[in-house]
């Protein structure tokens, strides 16, 4: 088990190796706007340029940018400066993740919270009127756009041009430690917004994974001992059908930890995925980089940590 | 009201009387009258269609039929696990004094069910919870219906893996189902079964799916178990060969009916229906000679949404004759023998002819 964590880890090194190449590849040699000339800004003249360029190393040879960029990449954990301000691109994430964090992590609880209680109800009581209009729903809010969803709850409840005036509306979010209040009650449209469509997703997940699962020999098995049905569904059904729902769990968060653009835009809510955004309007290349490559970090992370769980949730996988 | 005043005369371990299970005593299980039936897509499945047994205490019945007979569903459905599962029940179930089981409201049965009757399934690996070890397993089904300590909980099921013949129980407690081997796996569901201390035990093809080496040990434990704690055994199963060593009365099952009961050497030496000459004639036999050729009953069993009229049997019967399709045999005893029951439309003498020739045929094949 030891040897297969380790060896685990150091494939996610390598591919995090390979992804920060790729995103050298994408952003430096493929034909884009020309950084040194975004710097200068309107009316620069030609030296200026030029000066810019030597100083953002951009006239040396591919690859030796390529090889000062993994250098400092893997040995300080330096993703450059932005080209728009000119902060470190590290210092602008660091600042950012704790928004990004506190979405996922409370949209991610609501959602599991509400869709698998949901899931195993209409797994029990399946095809019957309860069922079908769960799953109705359910299939209203996976095909429901979120960024359409954030702006009908905005128009509905936000305190500024809400129809009911509820909740904070778009751009109130505060730092928890800053003002705790104002962090929760601001998080409540985007954590509900983000939550309903993965919440419809995990509940016709459960229902789907619960129903197969009520169907093995091992389910009459626990009812022929004469345990309460309770017990039998919960202990033996859900214990069994939520595994495979756990791991889908983990990579969904991971993916969602690298920023989620659409609902941090339309909250404006400075994460990650605004980062990303408002990088991506400037062509602001060392923060897309950088979002990116955390991205594709949360991504590996997500999935080694599945991997490992996997083997203490089903007793039959033994990694070697 | 059946059952409630349930004699204890019966003495574990003694000699099988054969025809006890006839006797004035209150069996210990009486299924009378017993439908099952599933509501499908394709239409209403009538899998067990209305039949009746009695069973005395330590007495073991053989229930024997293809897959799609009403076996197994009929086993299922006396620990009320058909109606878990969605199926309508009728008829009336009598068992040691609990009255009828099928009218039994769901919290009394749960603690009969493994507790007073107890089964053990075909497939042991897919039976017991994979994710679970075995010994957690049987201190849930010990704790299902006793007040103990999970500590005192996990020591019975030790002594109990150590019961069924599982080497080591001590350290078997703490394995998984995947890492016991298939016979272990049964063993480890028949000590699960006897935690409740069963009067009854259902064993639903307890050895289809082992190794064959290992079906006859698992077997032999079954029958030492029957007798050390005078339990009463019904043994589901479509091989005759199984239950010729531990029933005492046998039942034929086809296409949801019992079709022949009779104590089990009749059922071997003086068969009555022509289904159960078939099951007979496809058991290979050691001593006869090896280019004997073992003579299938032609055709399958009948689709349950599509049964044929009058005798269920009848497309399939050598012997039938055209007013066979029209009506519907039921089952009586056969003259002069009131524990044989057969539903047959042939005549009785008829049949006696027919089986004795069959018998005398097989005789000379293997004599040549």
């Amino acid at each position: 088990m030891t040897g297969y964590v380790i060896r685990r880890l150091l494939w996610g090194v390598l591919l995090l190796i390979l992804v920060s190449a790729l995103t050298f590849v994408l952003f430096r040699i493929l034909p884009t706007a020309d950084p040194a000339r975004l710097r200068a800004g309107h009316s620069a003249n030609p030296k200026v340029i030029a000066e810019i360029r030597a100083n953002l190393g951009l006239n040396k040879p591919l690859l030796t940018q390529f090889w000062l960029y993994m250098k400092g990449l893997f040995l300080h954990f330096d993703l450059g400066y932005s080209y728009y301000s000119g902060a470190s691109v590290k210092s602008l994430i660091f600042g950012r993740l704790p928004a990004t964090l506190s979405l996922t992590i409370g949209s991610a609880i609501i959602w599991m919270a509400i869709g698998l209680p949901i899931g195993i109800f209409s797994a029990l009581r399946r095809r019957s009127r309860t069922d079908r209009s769960a799953m109705g729903v359910a299939l209203l809010f996976i095909s429901a756009p979120e960024y359409w969803l954030g702006l009908i709850v905005l128009y509905l409840f936000a305190a500024d041009i809400g129809q009911v005036k509820v909740f904070p509306g778009s751009g109130s979010y505060a730092g928890v430690t800053a003002d705790p209040g104002k962090w929760l009650t601001s998080l409540i449209l985007p954590w509900l917004v983000l939550a309903a469509g993965f919440a419809a997703v995990y509940a016709r997940l459960m229902r789907g994974s619960l129903i197969e699962t009520m169907g093995e020999d091992y389910i009459r098995t626990a009812r022929a001992k004469g345990l309460p049905e309770r017990r039998v569904v919960m202990h033996h059904g859900v214990r069994a059908a939520i595994t495979p729902i756990l791991t889908i769990f983990a990579l969904d968060v991971g993916v969602l930890l690298g920023g989620a653009v659409l609902i941090e835009t339309v909250f404006d809510i400075p994460g990650i995925g605004r980062l990303n955004y408002d990088a991506i309007t400037h062509a602001d290349f060392p923060i897309i980089q950088g979002t990116v490559l955390l991205a594709a970090l949360f991504i590996i992370v997500a999935n080694i940590a599945v991997d490992i769980a996997y083997a203490y949730l089903d007793p039959r996988v033994r990694y070697s | 009201m059946l059952g409630t005043r349930a004699g204890r005369s019966e003495i574990p371990g003694s000699p099988i009387g054969k025809d006890a299970a006839r006797g004035d005593e209150e069996p210990l299980l009486r299924v009378e009258d017993l439908r099952v039936s599933y509501s499908t897509e394709d239409g209403l499945v009538q899998a067990v269609d209305g039949i009746s047994y009695e069973l005395a205490r330590g007495h073991t019945l053989g229930i024997v039929g293809e897959s799609g007979s009403g076996k197994t569903v009929a086993a299922l459905s006396v620990l009320g696990l058909t109606r878990a599962e969605g199926a309508t029940v009728s008829g009336q179930i009598a068992f040691a004094g609990h009255g009828d089981l099928l009218a039994l409201p769901e919290p009394q049965l749960r603690a009969v069910r493994g507790n007073e009757i107890a089964m053990v399934f075909q497939d042991p690996l897919s039976s017991l919870h994979p994710m679970y070890r075995v010994g957690a397993q049987i201190v849930e089904a010990i704790r299902a219906h006793r007040e103990i300590t999970k500590s005192a909980a996990r020591a019975r099921a030790i002594e109990l893996l150590d019961l069924v013949g599982i080497p080591e129980p001590s350290v078997r407690v703490d394995s998984y189902p995947h890492e016991l081997s298939g016979g272990q796996r049964q063993r480890a569901m028949i000590a699960m079964a006897l935690s409740g201390e069963p009067k009854l035990l259902i064993a639903d093809e307890p050895t289809t799916a082992l190794d064959v080496t290992v079906q006859a040990q698992i077997l032999a434990l079954l029958s030492r178990l029957q007798r050390e704690r005078g339990m009463a055994l019904v043994l589901v199963t479509h091989d005759l060969g199984v239950v010729a060593e531990m029933a005492d009365e046998i039942a034929v099952m086809y296409a949801g009916r019992i079709v022949e009961h009779a104590p089990a050497e009749r059922i071997f030496e003086v068969p009555e229906h022509p289904y159960t000459w078939g099951l007979l004639r496809s058991i290979p036999t050691l001593d006869g000679p090896r280019e004997e050729l073992l003579t299938p009953i032609p055709g399958s069993p009948p689709s349950p949404l599509a049964l044929p009229p009058g005798c269920r049997f009848h497309p399939r019967c050598p012997y039938s004759e055209p007013e066979h399709a029209r009506t519907d045999p039921t089952l009586a005893p056969v003259p002069g023998q009131p524990d044989h029951e057969v539903a047959c439309l042939l005549d009785p003498d008829v049949r006696r002819r027919l089986w004795s020739e069959l018998r005398a045929e097989s005789t000379q094949r293997s004599a040549t």
